[in-house]
């Protein structure tokens, strides 16, 4: 139990942190335990199911491929920070709970976080398109129908309420 | 489901990295993207005593385009080589392959030479460095004067096996650009979009003035151990680029490989996969160059 610890800044959703940990604890485990975001979801641990995405310097990536030690000095956002400034429900969570995008809601917070980001290089997409930007993420419940349609509808608040 | 235990390292420098690359020696491993070896990690298929992290080498976070092609330094994210306008202008199978590997999580942090030195044989980029005649660069503190250069036909020696050394550190790839009147093409089939291709195959088709193919060549991926090269231009050659025997240069793919069965796919759908997207790759790569050598008429 004597691993060396590494300390490690993160400024996780806008506020920093400094943590000390093992080298191999990855990042999902970091924002779980180490700061207490559980939103952040583990499902295959070997970057398969899209469960555990953050968003790292505002680009999309797998938290369970990634080291927390190697991340010193990042900008995390995780599905809590994709809440709205008010700390209700942000235009994408608005949008799945609009349009019944989860069901059992495991895999949500990475489809939260990977539709976040893509909205913002995409403020009009197709259907197609739509299909294609959550084709990283495994749903087991929903058949992804209404998540597609969640991803429509999220662009449509944002253009609603820019 | 967590990593085994292992030393880190995140050096600052190249030559720093190339220091501890050579005391750790046997025992350690590069972390660039880590999208394939934090897998390995996971699941325990790999256990390094040493990790050496190279993700503070800004030197080596460089997409080039030289005049003979373009360098990807060994920093480089797929994201960032797949949107470098220069760079897929320059070799556009680099663009085509890349857009098929796994999604653009993964291609956030995934980098070229990482995927390059991984030698998975189902990945599109060995393939990719195979057809375009590539070469390797790798550094170690021993070799002192400059990198060892190694060509792509001598890279891939086995799955998951490729030229590094124990102490060396893969720090560019050079992806030669294709002629003028060349055009290519990248096809795979996968289980879903963004999984491994259970065949998949590159093909730079090269025309004459006349708009007949002179030369076609094409590499397969999940069909060997390796890259599969193969030379189409027997089936190919002399004949329009809007009307060639496709069938015929899918026939002489289908022959060269030698696939294996596993859980995903038997030697014979294998097989019959190279053919099919053979003859479907090689005419898209004609087309490819008809309307490249029309743009730049």
């Amino acid at each position: 139990m004597s691993e060396p610890l590494h300390e490690t800044r993160l400024v996780v959703n806008g506020v920093p942190h400094t943590v000390q940990v093992p080298a191999r604890r990855l990042l999902a485990d970091c924002l779980r335990q180490d700061l207490g975001l559980t939103g952040t979801h583990l499902g295959c641990e070997h970057g398969v199911c899209g469960a555990c995405t953050v968003l790292v310097d505002g680009a999309p990536m797998r938290s369970c491929l990634l080291f927390a030690a190697g991340m010193d000095g990042a900008e995390i956002t995780t599905v809590e920070g994709c809440r709205a400034p008010d700390g209700g429900l942000g235009p994408v969570q608005q949008a799945f709970r609009d349009c019944h995008g989860l069901q059992c809601g495991f895999c949500t917070p990475g489809f939260v976080t990977t539709v976040t980001a893509w909205l913002r290089d995409h403020p009009d997409p197709t259907e197609e398109q739509a299909r294609e930007a959550i084709g990283g993420n495994l749903c087991r419940c929903t058949g992804y129908q209404n998540i597609v349609a969640s991803v429509l509808r999220a662009a449509e608040i944002n253009r609603e309420q820019p | 489901m967590k990593p085994p235990v292992f030393t880190y390292h995140r050096p600052e420098t190249v030559a720093e990295a190339l220091d501890v690359l050579a005391e750790v020696g046997h025992d350690g491993k590069v972390l660039a993207g880590g999208q394939s070896l934090v897998p390995l990690l996971n699941m325990r298929l790999a256990a390094p005593a040493h990790l050496v992290d190279v993700n503070r080498l800004a030197e080596l976070d460089e997409v080039a385009r030289e005049p003979d092609g373009v360098r990807v330094g060994a920093l480089a994210r797929h994201a960032r080589v797949e949107h470098d306008q220069a760079a897929v202008d320059a070799v556009p199978l680099l663009g085509q392959a890349i857009a098929d590997i796994a999604h653009t999580a993964i291609r956030n942090r995934g980098t070229v030479v990482g995927s390059l030195v991984h030698a998975d044989p189902a990945a599109e980029l060995p393939a990719v460095l195979v057809l375009l005649g590539g070469t390797m660069e790798l550094a170690s503190a021993a070799a002192g004067g400059g990198p060892r250069r190694v060509a792509a036909a001598d890279f891939f020696l086995g799955p998951l096996e490729s030229a590094v050394r124990p102490g060396e550190l893969a720090t560019a790839a050079l992806f030669p650009a294709p002629p003028a009147g060349s055009g290519s093409a990248w096809v795979e089939v996968a289980r879903r979009h963004g999984d491994y291709a259970v065949c998949g195959i590159g093909v730079l088709v090269e025309l004459d003035q006349g708009l007949r193919v002179g030369s076609a060549r094409a590499a397969l991926i999940s069909v060997g151990p390796v890259p599969v090269p193969v030379d189409l231009t027997d089936a190919l050659g002399g004949q329009p680029h809007d009307a060639a025997d496709w069938a015929a240069a899918g026939r002489l793919a289908a022959a060269a490989v030698d696939p294996e069965d596993d859980i995903h796919a038997s030697a014979a759908y294998r097989r019959h996969l190279a053919g099919v997207l053979t003859a479907r790759a090689a005419r898209a790569a004609a087309a490819h160059a008809a309307t490249r050598l029309e743009g730049a008429a």
